[in-house]
């Protein structure tokens, strides 16, 4: 059996997507900024996807901006509140230990650049606190970047509380919804968003097409220079297809989402009680208050990477934040931000769940997940320290 | 491309020399869980000769192929060829590791050499006289 359990990594492209995109490659090749027809035909398309995006997130069409990815999107959105808000005078930036690279990384950089940052604690069930977001927001603070749900834990933040601390003290609140788009519904007005970052490919569109939303008001930056196309904010020639593959994914896959969330969220829970009979084992982050699909358990006493060499034979795919898997020294920073000491952090699991698994699946996953942790257990000086009382248990 | 070469991945999937000696001459250890591997080594030795070995390891695939790969370099080996045994020996035999991957080979062979000088203390053998 083969089972595809790393749906937080990529999506499979949806068939609909494709075809869109085909059609837009072999038969509306035209540039978009061009006069005649087929370059009028292609901003049509170009049109008609912004309008299909803004109405699944509750936003205007005006407010939708393509971009090559998630993480340019982020990079803009928070880059450009950043320097708007030193013009200013207001240098204080505040988000969470645990957001995607994409955004840790462009704070490190403006803190580099003069502007000081304040990174939330998650806490053990990786969910901030609006009250500690609230006490750190300061007069300086120009914005607030808090990622919808996780991309390792899948926890899923109070978004709509730090969006109305956020209004109430005058401060931009973005959020990174990569994995949250098309997963969970979200409305943008409703919950009073400013500037939403968002990533085709997790959601069954193509790689190399993300989506901001800038509410209208909130001025926008441009982080590439060239020509005028996105209304100036975004320039080169737009990826037509990739964005109109986009559109026709997410709108299938939110559709998709509407009548499956029951039923993945069942598998998902039906996996967490699976998994947890592993002795000494833990589920990572809250476990209600995350994505549908998303599984994330620790395992004590095995390294993460051989864990995942063994489902791959066994035809899982799926991802761990263990060193050796994130070409680093230290474990996932998402683990560590949460409360996982590094012995614990390196046995980590991340299945992620499509929209059509099936409890054949799930539970083929449970059984061989506990195969190969007995498997690796079995001689691992870690483990035997453990079982006889030379180290003890932390899970 | 594959992450590992069909060597690496046999010893992975099927480890050679695993287990413990209860009665072992020499025990050697490398490395911590903290930074996600642990290797140990367990030797039986008559003679100045390595007639028995096994191995226990917390690691990556790699770390686990490098421990099984050196237990077959040393086993029915003397002491003191065992002691030259080097990581790039283990990493030529694996058909080559990832470089950022070949510090498991290193673990391998300082997991080795302490058993090797383990069993050297405990019988008050000079250490020059195992080879170094």
């Amino acid at each position: 059996m083969n089972v595809y359990a790393d749906n937080a990594a990529t999506t499979r492209m949806s068939d609909t997507a494709i075809e869109v995109m085909l059609r837009c490659m072999k038969e509306e090749y035209g540039n978009p900024s061009s006069l005649y027809t087929i370059g009028q035909r292609a901003k049509e398309i170009l049109e008609e996807a912004r309008q299909t995006v803004a109405a699944e997130i509750g936003a205007e069409p005006g407010e939708i901006y393509f971009t090559s990815g998630g993480s340019e999107a982020d990079n803009q959105a928070i880059r450009s509140a950043a320097l708007l808000g030193k013009r200013k005078g207001k240098t204080h930036l505040i988000s969470t230990a645990f957001e995607h690279h994409a955004v840790l990384h462009t704070l490190r950089k403006l803190e580099k650049e003069g502007f000081r940052v304040t990174l939330l604690d998650v806490h053990e069930d990786g969910l901030v606190r609006p009250e500690e977001l609230e006490a750190a927001i300061g007069d300086d603070t120009c914005l607030v970047t808090v990622m919808y749900a996780n991309n390792e834990i899948g926890t899923i933040q109070p978004v709509d509380e730090i969006a109305k601390i956020c209004a109430a003290h005058g401060v931009l609140f973005h959020t990174d919804a990569v994995q949250a788009v098309a997963h969970v519904p979200i409305d943008v007005k409703k919950s009073g968003i400013d500037m939403l970052s968002a990533s085709a490919h997790k959601f069954h569109g193509p790689k190399g097409t993300g989506i901001l939303y800038v509410r209208r008001g909130v001025q926008l930056l441009n982080l590439i220079e060239g020509g005028g196309q996105e209304k100036g904010k975004r320039a080169g020639t737009e990826n037509v297809a990739g964005i109109a593959g986009t559109a026709a994914a997410l709108k299938e896959t939110a559709e998709a989402m509407r009548e499956k969330t029951e039923h993945i969220t069942a598998m998902r829970d039906r996996l967490i009680e699976g998994l947890s009979k592993i002795p000494h084992s833990a589920l990572n982050g809250d476990a209600k208050k995350r994505l549908p699909g998303n599984v994330n358990f620790c395992f004590e006493g095995i390294e993460g990477e051989s864990l995942l060499l063994h489902l791959d034979d066994r035809g899982i795919s799926a991802s761990s934040g263990s060193a050796c898997t994130s070409g680093s020294l230290d474990p996932s920073h998402v683990l560590l931000a949460i409360g996982r000491v590094h012995d614990v952090a390196h046995g980590s699991l991340r299945l992620t769940l499509g929209e059509d698994i099936t409890e054949e699946e799930v539970d083929y996953l449970i059984e061989n997940v506990a195969q190969v942790v007995e498997h690796l257990r079995g001689f691992s000086p870690v483990w035997r320290d453990l079982v006889q009382g030379k180290r003890e248990f932390i899970l | 491309m594959a992450l590992y070469s069909e060597k690496v991945m046999d010893h992975f999937r099927n480890p050679r020399n695993v287990g413990v000696i209860e009665d072992a001459d020499g025990i050697g250890e490398v490395g911590n869980a903290k930074c996600g591997d642990i290797m140990r080594m367990y030797l039986k030795i008559e003679n100045d000769i390595i007639t028995d070995v096994k191995f226990e390891t917390f690691g990556c695939g790699s770390a686990i192929a490098s421990s099984s790969m050196a237990t077959e370099l040393i086993k029915g080996k003397p002491v003191s060829e065992a002691m030259k045994l080097t990581n790039k020996a283990v990493a030529e035999a694996l058909d080559g590791l990832p470089a950022y991957k070949m510090h498991c080979s290193v673990l391998a062979e300082e997991a080795i050499r302490n058993a090797l000088l383990d069993y050297a203390e405990k019988n008050n053998l000079p250490i020059d006289t195992v080879g170094m």
